[in-house]
């Protein structure tokens, strides 16, 4: 019995483009007994699991790790050593976590830490104040299923501080495994129906690959809207209103999500936007779903970020009072970098109590999230002070990554104007450059003769010749007939130095062989 | 809508009414209004409230660290070693604590556990894991790709459970669970739409499980289902009994005559107390049936570093072995996997220590095996004498605590107080434990949250708190038990 595996995408009428069309045929050989068992499984899993794509996209992450083994086992290739920038891992690319974050970590696991005199006091005096809201004083106690309290009081300070002042209340902040379960939790609540009456989800094309994923999972609807490049990737409201309302013949539109700043694209909204699109989430009735994780990462001058909240709040009635809003942030981004860990929160403004009564006890089913995590959550709130005697060094750390993360921008742009074949928009923040390919005829043809979009042969090549793996457009999205590249910049500059020398030496040969 | 188009505040887009149905309809009892009432207690206790009692013992949830039980040293000791690497130039750290931290950094991207893992879980720590399982099963082999590190064993069941979703109406999935059981299973079920069928433990014999109750079960819930799961929890929650050999043999036969998937959940699998018990995993009796069934029957097992010796409930680390499942479905669950990124990797170092222990030789031995004997031997004592303090009180009867971490003792509510719960609307032992927990300041949890046959009653206590407050605990029920009989007799 062959199976087929298989995933394809229509984005919204008028601009079609297959995501990652994938065909995968296998032709199993199998005893009787398998076959026997086989059929009666395989036609039995949850159809709705079955949509979810796997991008070729995950393949080349897997012929990474195996190319990685390989130079291991002392197998001979044209380069010495791998080089991943094809997500946003900022530790893998060699960045350091932040030390007070780890002290912290440490002396709440191992508590007699707390007699080193290594550790400076303010890290002391944290970690006691974290172990005495864990029960029986220990990080290894289950928390309350929406998060420890103390740390959900840091998060609404924090969120107060940052806002000028808009209030902000712990009870409306649910600490969960990290902003893809927070999304994943929000969409719960919004999802279901059958048919016309099925929520549809408005996101950005293009959008990292994993959200989409999570749609798919839960069974909602996917209405795409696309940002202009042309304009920076910017978000216009009439593409919104197109796409939101030609999706209402067959869904039901409830939820907007938007990411500011943008991952991959790096455009960052001005409250001017923010406004429009609030606007139009109160017309249309949308819940609007805010991914702010990369909301430390602003480079370009002149630029900075508001958050949906302030901007919502700042608007006033009707819209302040009556506009829902789920906040998204998370420990993984920004200058910790904390991926691993698992942690971030959801704020939800203007929910029913009732509504948020029911989230709560549903996430007492399934306990809480990592309590390390939790930790690193409420220092990425509360960080030290100055006068702190961990201070120094802790803005000096930030102070680094945000130099390197500036410069890699630059360098990025530099390089890549000066070679033919590539445009790349500015990046205002966030932790990728995402630069068009403009390819000969005959690697498209080349490609599509290959069964795959251009741009993922074109980092297929990348990877075997020059051992740098880099994110296809084509598992993000984007106009049918365009190309892309994400390149991840949160890394060390060494690293991003020999993306780059390999990326234009590969970059050149490939337009030859193809022109 | 308004005259600018603005929606009016009725008019908010979700509500109670629009929210997802499904989610509405999960219950957990163990975190349910009988914790929320003892938690607000103790905020009038310190405040400064007087009460018949000066504080709130919790006995409803397993968590050990929570009622003082202490974590092994040298799990602590690597994770910290792993979460401050700098601390490796410090001499208060064994050598072989310092060498596995080492080992263990070398597998995480750029050396940190900051960094994504794979969606299936570090290859190193899924290595140790399938290592532990031969060990621990007579040497029969484990493959490391098999095994699907999570987030907590809890993920890993709602993910299998959600991989098993489907059809509609008289197809739609059914899936076998014990009663009394785990509520996490009826809370997922209700989520995903699936249908509970019970199966009811014998409680004369010990909550033991009858195939022919299987057979019963699986039979009625034909006319209204698909029954394809049996959900079995060994040791159990909340009975705590420990399935003999003869009976997972039998319920294995059983499995593949009706060709059930069994899912195995083994996270007590250390907890084992009584006399003439013994853990056997599934697996292990699987394959040593032979391949008329090793070959066929599919099996996933659970387990988790929550429970057992360690308690580490925190740290959300947990796996699953997936046995005899289709590739095809297999590359279903991997790629269900990474909807949600990978496990968060604190937890995935805390299983694999768990996984991989001192050995004879290592500087930690030692000092593990008292500390895991400690806790265990502990645990044992706490469950012989709670057994035999309830069964001196008459109106409760209480099972052997054969393992796990539970009591969940029958008790007789007489009749007007069943009334008296009625016009409450409360489930009578609900009314009895919110009765409790007012008078004495204990919490337990009522036995309706977990399922009981018509017309019993029980509640489930766990045998955690410190042994001197363990007897304090058992002598107020005691005496609250006898006031409460009088009272409403």
């Amino acid at each position: 019995m062959s199976t087929v595996a298989y995933c394809s995408f229509i984005w919204g009428s008028g601009y079609i483009t297959a995501r990652a069309r994938t065909r995968t045929h296998r032709s199993l050989q199998k005893t009787e007994e398998q076959k026997r068992r086989i059929m009666s499984v395989l036609r039995k899993i949850n159809p709705t699991l079955q949509r979810i794509c796997i991008c070729e996209q995950e393949n080349l992450g897997r012929r990474a790790m195996q190319i990685a083994r390989e130079l291991k086992q002392g197998v001979k290739k044209p380069y010495k050593e791998l080089v991943d920038v094809s997500i946003g891992d900022a530790h893998s690319g060699g960045i350091k976590p932040i030390t007070f974050v780890r002290q912290v970590i440490a002396a709440c696991i191992y508590p007699e830490l707390l007699h080193d005199s290594t550790l400076p006091a303010d890290v002391k005096e944290r970690a006691w104040r974290l172990m005495r809201e864990c029960d029986g004083g220990s990080v290894g106690s289950y928390t309350e299923e929406c998060g420890i309290p103390y740390v959900k009081s840091s998060v609404s300070e924090f969120i107060t501080r940052r806002d000028g002042g808009v209030p902000a209340s712990p009870e409306n902040v649910f600490i969960l495994s990290g902003s893809q379960t927070a999304l994943m939790f929000v969409l719960s609540l919004l999802v279901h129906g059958e048919g016309s009456a099925q929520t549809g989800v408005a996101f950005p094309v293009p959008t990292y690959s994993s959200f989409a994923m999570a749609l798919d999972e839960l069974g909602a609807e996917m209405v795409p809207y696309y940002l202009c490049e042309e304009e920076g990737w910017a978000l216009r409201v009439e593409e919104l209103r197109r796409a939101v309302r030609a999706s209402g013949l067959h869904c039901t539109p409830r939820a907007l999500y938007v990411i500011n700043p943008s991952n991959p694209t790096g455009n960052v909204q001005s409250r001017k936007i923010i406004e429009e699109v609030i606007r139009f989430a109160a017309e249309e009735k949308l819940v609007i779903m805010a991914d702010e994780v990369y909301q430390d990462t602003v480079h370009e001058e002149g630029i900075d970020f508001v958050s949906y909240k302030r901007v919502l709040f700042e608007l006033g009635p009707p819209y302040s009072e009556s506009v829902q809003l789920a906040s998204f942030h998370s420990v993984s981004k920004g200058f910790m970098g904390e991926c691993g860990l698992r942690s971030g929160y959801v704020e939800l403004v203007n929910l029913d109590p009732a509504v948020m009564e029911q989230a709560c006890k549903w996430l007492s089913a399934g306990s809480c999230s990592a309590v390390t995590g939790q930790i690193a959550l409420n220092i990425m709130v509360d960080p030290p002070r100055p006068g702190d005697p961990s201070y120094t060094m802790y803005s000096q750390e930030v102070k680094f990554k945000k130099d390197t993360l500036t410069c890699n921008v630059r360098r990025v742009q530099e390089v890549l104007e000066d070679i033919p074949g590539f445009t790349c928009q500015a990046v205002g923040g966030g932790f990728y450059a995402f630069p068009r390919l403009h390819l000969p005829q005959r690697a498209v043809q080349r490609a599509k003769e290959l069964g795959v979009e251009a741009d993922l042969l074109y980092c297929t090549r990348l990877l075997e010749e020059e051992g740098v793996c880099l994110e296809a457009g084509s598992s993000l999205g984007q106009k049918e007939g365009t190309h892309h590249i994400r390149l991840c910049l949160m890394t060390s500059t060494k690293t991003l130095g020999m993306v780059l020398k390999r990326l234009k030496r590969f970059h050149l040969r490939f337009l030859k062989e193809f022109s | 809508m308004s005259e600018n188009g603005v929606a009016s505040r009725r008019g908010k887009v979700l509500t109670l009414d629009t929210m997802n149905p499904r989610i509405k309809r999960v219950e957990y009892a163990v975190r349910g209004p009988i914790v929320q009432r003892a938690v607000q207690i103790e905020k009038e206790l310190k405040e400064g409230a007087k009460k018949p009692f000066t504080e709130v013992i919790k006995a409803n949830i397993g968590d050990a660290h929570a009622m003082g039980q202490q974590p092994i040293t040298f799990f602590r000791q690597v994770m910290a070693l792993c979460a401050y690497p700098e601390l490796l130039n410090s001499s208060q750290f064994p050598e072989d604590a310092k060498n596995r931290a080492k080992t263990i950094l070398q597998s995480c991207g750029g050396g940190s556990i900051g960094a994504y893992s794979a969606s299936q879980g570090i290859e190193y720590v899924r290595q140790d894991v399938a290592r532990y399982i031969e060990k621990r099963d007579n040497g029969i082999p484990s493959n490391p790709d098999n095994i699907y590190l999570s987030t907590g064993a809890s993920d890993a069941i709602v993910t299998t459970l959600k991989l098993l979703m489907c059809g509609e109406g008289m197809s739609r999935t059914g899936v076998m669970i014990p009663i009394p059981q785990y509520p996490l299973y009826s809370a997922a079920l209700a989520e995903l739409g699936a249908v509970q069928v019970d199966y009811y433990l014998n409680e004369e014999r010990c909550w033991s499980l009858d195939v022919s109750e299987l057979r019963r079960s699986l039979e009625a819930a034909r006319k209204h289902c698909n029954p394809r799961v049996l959900c079995i929890i060994n040791p159990g929650n909340p009975t705590g009994q420990v399935q003999s050999r003869e009976c997972i043999e039998e319920v294995i036969r059983f499995a593949a005559q009706e060709r059930l998937f069994l899912m195995a959940d083994e996270v007590y699998q250390d907890n084992v107390y009584a006399d003439g018990c013994q853990f056997h995993s599934f697996k292990k009796v699987l394959f040593e049936m032979g391949p008329q069934y090793s070959d066929t029957l599919e099996l996933v097992s659970y387990h988790s570093t929550s429970k057992c010796y360690m308690g580490e409930c925190g740290f959300r680390g947990g796996y699953m072995e997936v046995i005899n499942m289709d590739a095809e479905v297999k590359a279903q669950l991997t790629k269900l996997v990474s909807v949600r990124l990978c496990p968060p990797v604190p937890g995935q170092v805390m299983m694999d220590l768990v996984a991989n222990t001192p050995q004879p030789g290592d500087p930690s031995h030692s000092t593990f095996i008292k500390e895991k004997s400690a806790t265990l031997n502990t645990l044992a004592e706490r469950a012989r004498l709670t057994e035999e303090i309830l069964n001196t009180v008459p109106g409760i009867q209480c099972n052997p605590v054969q393992g796990a971490m539970y009591s969940f003792p029958r008790i007789t509510i007489p009749e007007r107080a069943v009334q008296k719960a009625k016009e409450k609307g409360q489930a009578p032992d609900m009314f009895y434990c919110m009765n409790l927990l007012e008078e004495t300041g204990i919490c337990v949890v009522p036995g309706s949250g977990f399922g009981q046959k018509e017309g019993t009653y029980h509640f489930r206590m766990t045998i955690l708190p410190p042994t001197e407050k363990l007897k304090i605990l058992l002598n107020k029920l005691k005496e609250f038990h006898l006031r409460f009989t009088q009272q409403y007799s």
